[in-house]
């Protein structure tokens, strides 16, 4: 890529920045991918002029075709603001890309009106189309990232949000446990619940896994280290919620659960904590 | 320092870890406190862990003897305020500390050990 | 991107308690929350002393790691001991051929990231574990 190539595109840029804008917005807008609902045409022409801008700027100061220079520093900021932005309204990365490679209608147009020498044109669209595809395909790596960040921090909250701990009376915490238990999942567990321990001196801690769909060897081995754990906090477990068929894959597995309390119901459960931290709810006679 | 002191109150041992012990401290503590279990004829100890950071398998292990050692000479082990990181750091680990009588905090290590005297 | 910080010898159990404040400060720095702080000084810890105790003393390499947008932290025990002659029996729960708990390796695998052992009979033993943030 030759810089007077460059050069010489951002000077056609800048000279016929209104027509490029308007064919580039009528461009996005009617684009089949456009989002009308996610964003306003008033967004898309303000970012569409600075972004302009920015590469025309870039494009006169550009020295080799790679785009890895500081001179394109500005319109990398812009472009990851913008696909970042676009990422978390929900656009897809097809309506993201379009932003840039729309904009090759437009500067091929401006190209023919003012490159008349057939050499000099073919070397101006190849220009363009290799600056736009890299400034397209860095849109998508944005994107992507942008996308990553969110599923990672929706997992970490679903995560925190499966686990509640609950306080069920003085001194006795429970845990209704619904999904299965991986091992991300036990981690976050065992933190909330020792925390809770911490924060309420409870003593006593009711693992109910009634929602619980299968108990395997992990599955219980995760379950006993959660017990072990609250132990060594100076708290004891109780597990409840075991059904029939679950309590058969237990034994028929071979898993020990004899260091434990187990009980059918939570009910059951809260009964021996009560018990356990020398409480009693009695019935009022009316 | 080289030794962890070890405070007498009645019946009660009463250590509280605040160092980051290299081995030859945890060494220590472990002979002191057997010595002076048989020395006061002491019926508890109580072992304050809260200010501990980490818990390898070597203070662990120290801990499970010290529990072992008392109870051979008849006095019963509390350790106390272990944090919530640590626990969970040990039973990774693979060390469960059975045996040992924990409790919360300082508070209720006592609450256990006076019901446990009283039988 | 790496990026070596600093070697610690391993040559007493005071270099123990020592390594250990290093890799906490090192580990806060990353940003490691509590837990993977405790995780990965607990480790390194039963790391050191594997050396110490079984490697006849040795060096501790401190790496600190960047991958995107995740921090890292990189320890290499090294000794020139007598190295490991059954891998698979080292690391197995409880095996153990000094005076420990045997928990040691299979310990500290359990509580980080990565880990990566090598070992030579008569040349020594080189053990590596990363945490990310």
């Amino acid at each position: 890529m030759t810089n007077v190539g460059c050069d010489q595109i951002a000077q056609v840029i800048q000279k016929d920045e209104k027509i490029i804008l308007e064919q580039w917005g009528s461009y996005q807008l009617s684009s089949f991918t456009m989002r009308r609902d996610l964003i306003s045409e008033n967004e898309v022409k303000q970012e569409s002029r600075k972004f302009l801008q920015l590469f025309s700027g870039a494009l006169q100061n550009n020295k080799n075709d790679k785009l890895t220079g500081n001179e394109w520093d500005d319109v990398r900021v812009l472009l990851a603001d913008v696909s970042l932005s676009r990422a978390k309204k929900g656009f897809s990365p097809s309506d993201t890309a379009t932003f840039i490679f729309s904009l090759k209608q437009p500067l091929f147009n401006i190209a023919r009106e003012n490159f008349k020498d057939i050499a000099i044109l073919a070397e101006v669209l190849w220009n363009i189309t290799v600056i736009l595809d890299k400034l397209g395909l860095y849109t998508t790596e944005v994107y992507q990232k942008g996308r990553e960040e969110i599923i990672s921090r929706q997992q970490q909250e679903m995560l925190e949000l499966s686990t509640p701990v609950v306080q069920l009376w003085e001194g006795i915490l429970a845990l209704p446990m619904i999904g299965t238990l991986d091992s991300s999942r036990t981690q976050v567990v065992m933190e909330s619940l020792l925390q809770e321990i911490v924060d309420t001196g409870a003593t006593i801690a009711i693992l109910d896994i009634t929602g619980v769909p299968t108990v395997d060897t992990l599955v219980a081995q995760h379950l006993l280290k959660t017990v072990a754990a609250a132990r060594l906090m100076g708290a004891d477990c109780i597990i409840s919620g075991i059904r029939p068929q679950i309590a058969q894959t237990i034994v028929h597995l071979g898993v020990d659960l004899t260091s434990v309390i187990t009980k059918a119901t939570l009910a059951d459960a809260f009964l021996v904590a009560l018990e356990r931290t020398k409480q009693k709810i009695v019935k009022v006679a009316v | 320092m080289d030794r962890i002191p070890i405070l007498k109150m009645g019946e009660h041992l009463l250590v509280t870890i605040q160092v980051d012990m290299h081995d030859q401290i945890a060494l220590n503590l472990q002979d002191d406190l057997t010595n002076q279990i048989a020395k006061y004829k002491a019926k508890a100890v109580l072992i304050d862990i809260s200010a501990l950071e980490i818990v390898d398998s070597f203070i662990g292990r120290m801990i499970s003897n010290i529990a072992g050692l008392s109870r051979i000479l008849d006095a019963q082990t509390v350790v106390v305020g272990m944090r919530p990181a640590v626990a969970i750091t040990l039973v990774e680990l693979g060390l469960t500390l059975d045996g040992v009588r924990t409790a919360l905090n300082v508070e209720k290590g006592l609450d256990i050990l006076r019901t446990a005297l009283k039988r | 991107m790496t990026n070596v910080a600093l070697v610690l010898p391993i040559q007493s159990s005071e270099d123990i308690v020592i390594a250990r404040q290093k890799v906490r400060e090192l580990a806060i720095k990353a940003g490691f929350n509590v837990v993977n702080q405790t995780k990965f000084i607990t480790a390194a810890s039963e790391l050191a002393r594997n050396t110490l105790d079984y490697g006849g003393g040795g060096y501790l390499t401190f790496e600190e790691l960047i991958n995107g947008n995740k921090k890292g932290l990189k320890l290499v025990f090294e000794d020139q001991g007598p190295g490991i002659d059954n891998i698979q029996l080292a690391m197995t729960d409880g095996y153990t051929t000094g005076k420990g708990l045997g928990l040691g390796l299979t310990g500290a695998k359990r509580l980080v990231n990565e880990f990566d052992l090598w070992t030579e009979v008569g040349k020594g033993t080189r053990i590596s574990i990363i945490q990310w943030t």
